[in-house]
């Protein structure tokens, strides 16, 4: 054989790999149902950033673009949302994307059987289709978070026939119309997702198909993309930076995460509050707060790849509230406060996941409080339990991470609000209620900040939750790969990556 | 003998009962709550209450067993509350995985394990026997875990000989099958191996010294024929019940070997739904794999029959 045939073999075959390329994906975890109405995990949404096209997405910098909207505006009362929508868009079964099928989804994702997104959508009141291609959405009261809400999975749309056609277990078989649309999926192994030819913003898409393979050890997901079996793993464990670094040929790419992870602390959960001096007494809680070095955990616990943070939002969030900063470690006041106290010794036992970055940090928390006079007890906890525990308020301090909303609210609301569903440490404060339906009610971006700024001076008064830090999204991938946005939500969008 | 198979056999039904009623109870022992974990992230009371209805949790535990036992004995085992699939469906489509893994793994474990044992039994106390000792102990003791991770680094990532990971069926790609499944099934037939080469020296070593092997070899049997036909027969009782215990725990699922080379097999699909108590898939797969191993420990017991002439008496 010369050498001029095997080349052009081999560009032939170059030439064909180019022309069904697939992007594998290593997932940390498997799916659950792939509902957007049902759908309840992190990972679930990395799936859906390529199956289901929303009403609005968010970009980098957490604004609202359009997606399946193409603009929208507020009533003068602010409540009532008039979107215009994207013209030509149909969904993978080749229905048309309207004004109805917007109805339809709405009142689906209110009403359906176990939905997750009744609660998010609970001041839509109604929906009225304007015409063909605008659709408005009646508030009971204004309700600021709405536009990011609808930036995610209750903003996604599905075909409706699709799903009146299975209402029982249309998240077998999703239709929606986003960039790929779903082929088949066996559970903890692969979902796999074809291009869907009449996708309206198909110049943008450059692959014939995607596939979403759950690897749960991370050690072994990045095996995986070293060893080529993968393209783009997510969630890449902190410790493995290093490594990836020095690989010539891998990628990475890091952005701080929307959610956070603090300590949660039971003040009046249950009657076990009153018992321990932690739950008791702020200034035990203030003490136990001085006495962390947050910088430092980052260090030990995540390898440096967090952001210190003291609020629901990372410092560098637009609605971080400044006049709340980061309090340096200061031991010596911390000692102090427990002597005011009448405790110097106080003993509290932590709550903290079987993971070895949960143990990590649980350790560094001890070490770091026992400086102070704390004697902190480490009790490691399957998640299923710790939630049970903690939904009773059987427990005195949580260590305990949320995934984060693009909008404050969503990192906010549930967890302050008075008896709300993760508020675990059951403070109830009317004034705290008050300044969350405040700022729910208003539109404007700096009046929210005010309110955000009044909110974080009350909430540090108290310090129900002690928010530690903000992890990086960590993602690794070829470095063939290319056109990657970094969005703080962690999902992996498609549009416009190219190998 | 038919009497014996008949008692064997009558045996069994009890033996699933009660295997249900713990597996069952069992799990309402497990700390958390279903609903709970179930609700994800938001928490929202509307959908507990919803799960709970659902999952029929508000109701005492017979009653519960009721509605599950009332659905298995139609041949519904549920549907997995995670992901809306079937519960036979997930089994029937993890058990070719499952089988083609443990199969593998105990041809593996079979091939090492009993001519290892065979020899280290006839040369006792030679290097071979030593050798054969220093390996079943390492291979007893290597946790599968990090066997596994060991191999993906140096024949996945350092040769790039193997994928690290992941499952192809051998209907789409024969080759990218036991390509994926040679690691799996050596890490786990390599732990059975040790095992079996101890058990089958042992064995050999209380026949090699019985009278009617001596008997054989006073006859003038030449070596070869003492060992494998004489002796290696009578071994061979134990290890059967051995292996047939060993295959129906591979069965079952093996749960890190799975995890680490993400091989979609029953280890994986248990250990997701206890941790998202999704009880429907943990409660099918319990049962159908428990039950096959109670019927694989009835096929080892009537291997006896066809190695052990006495016992057809």
């Amino acid at each position: 054989m010369n050498r001029k045939f095997v080349m052009a073999l081999g560009l032939a075959l170059a030439a064909s790999a180019s022309m069904a390329q697939t992007l594998r994906i290593g997932l940390a975890e498997d799916p659950d149902v792939l509902d957007p109405s049902l759908a309840r995990s992190f990972v679930g949404r990395i799936v859906f950033a390529s199956l289901c096209d929303k009403l609005v997405d968010i970009d980098e910098k957490l604004n609202i673009v359009p997606q399946l909207a193409t603009s929208w505006q507020w009533s003068a009362d602010n409540k009532a949302l008039t979107m215009k929508l994207r013209p030509g868009v149909t969904f993978h079964d080749g229905e048309k994307f309207d004004a109805a099928a917007v109805k339809y989804n709405i009142e689906r994702h209110k009403t359906i059987a176990g939905s997750n997104r009744r609660g998010e959508l609970l001041p839509v009141s109604s929906v009225d289709v304007v015409d063909d291609m605008t659709v408005r959405l009646n508030l009971s009261a204004p309700f600021s978070p709405l536009l990011t809400v609808l930036a995610d999975r209750a903003g996604m749309m599905v075909s409706p026939k699709a799903a009146q056609a299975n209402p029982t277990n249309f998240g077998a078989k999703p239709v929606c119309s986003g960039p790929f649309k779903f082929v088949e999926r066996i559970a903890q192994d692969k979902i796999t997702l074809e291009r869907y030819a009449n996708y309206w913003d198909k110049a943008n898409i450059h692959f014939d198909k995607v596939t979403f393979q759950p690897v749960v050890d991370s050690t072994v997901r990045l095996a995986n993309l070293k060893s080529g079996q993968l393209d783009f793993i997510e969630r890449v464990a902190p410790s493995d930076v290093a490594a990836i670094k020095k690989e010539g040929k891998l990628g990475l790419a890091r952005i701080t995460e929307l959610g956070y992870q603090g300590i949660t602390i039971n003040t009046g959960k249950s009657d076990l509050a009153q018992k321990n001096p932690l739950g008791r007494d702020p200034r035990v809680r203030e003490a136990f707060e001085l006495s962390l070095d947050r910088a430092g955990i980052v260090k030990v616990a995540m390898d440096g790849e967090a952001e210190p943070g003291n609020q629901w939002v990372s410092p560098g969030n637009a609605f971080y509230a400044k006049n709340v900063p980061i309090p340096k470690r200061d031991v010596a006041r911390a000692k102090q406060l427990l002597k005011e106290a009448g405790v110097p010794n106080p003993s509290f036992t932590l709550m903290t996941g079987t993971t070895s970055d949960a143990q990590r940090l649980a350790q560094v928390v001890q070490a770091m409080a026992k400086d102070a006079g704390f004697d902190v007890k480490i009790q490691s906890t399957e998640f299923a339990t710790s939630l049970n525990l903690a939904d009773k308020g059987q427990f005195e301090a949580y260590v305990l991470a949320w995934s984060g909303r693009a909008d404050p609210d969503g990192n906010l609301f549930s967890f302050h609000g008075c008896k709300q569903p993760l508020n675990y440490s059951g403070e109830c404060r009317a004034n705290w209620d008050e300044l969350l339906n405040r700022s729910r009610a208003t539109l404007d971006p700096k009046e929210r900040i005010k309110i955000f700024a009044t909110l974080a001076a009350e909430i540090e008064k108290e310090r129900p939750i002690i928010y530690l830090y903000h992890r990086n999204w960590l993602w690794a991938f070829n470095k063939k790969l290319t056109g990657m946005r970094t969005v703080p939500d962690g999902l992996i969008r498609v549009q416009g990556l190219k190998m | 003998m038919t009497q014996y198979l008949a008692k064997r056999l009558a045996a069994i039904l009890p033996t699933i009962f009660f295997v249900t009623v713990i597996i069952f109870t069992l799990q309402q022992l497990l700390p958390g709550d279903a609903a709970t974990i179930m609700a994800g992230e938001n928490q929202d009371p509307n959908v507990i209450a919803y799960l709970r209805q659902k999952l029929h949790l508000d109701e005492p535990i017979p009653v519960r067993y009721g509605y599950w036992i009332w659905g298995v004995l139609h041949g519904d085992l549920g549907e997995s509350l995670r992901i809306q699939e079937p519960v036979l469906g997930l089994i029937l489509q993890k058990l070719p995985v499952t089988l083609e893994l443990a199969a593998m793994a105990m041809l593996i474990a079979l091939v090492i394990g009993i001519p290892a044992g065979i020899v280290s039994a006839t040369a006792k106390d030679s290097v071979w026997d030593y050798a054969a000792n220093v390996v079943a102990l390492w291979g007893l003791s290597t946790p599968n875990f990090w066997l596994g991770i060991l191999m993906i680094l140096l024949f996945s990532v350092q040769l790039g000989w193997l994928p690290a990971s992941g499952y192809v069926s051998p209907f789409e790609d024969l080759q990218g099958n036991l390509a994926a499944m040679i690691m799996p099934a050596f890490v786990l037939g390599n732990a059975i191996a040790a095992l079996l080469m101890r058990h089958t020296r042992s064995a050999m070593l209380q026949v090699l010294n019985a009278d009617y092997v001596r008997t054989a070899r006073a006859k003038g049997l030449d070596e070869r024929t003492v060992v494998l036909k004489h002796a290696l027969r009578n071994a061979l009782t134990p290890i059967i019940t051995l292996g047939a215990l060993e295959f129906g725990t591979l069965l079952s699922g093996a749960v890190l070997t799975e995890q680490v080379f993400s091989i979609p097999g029953f280890g994986k699909l248990i250990v997701d739904a206890v941790f998202n108590r999704d009880y429907a898939v943990v409660q099918g797969v319990v049962l159908f794999t428990s039950t096959v191993y109670i019927v694989l420990n009835l096929l080892a017991d009537l291997a006896y029959f066809l190695v052990n002439p006495r016992m057809r008496g």
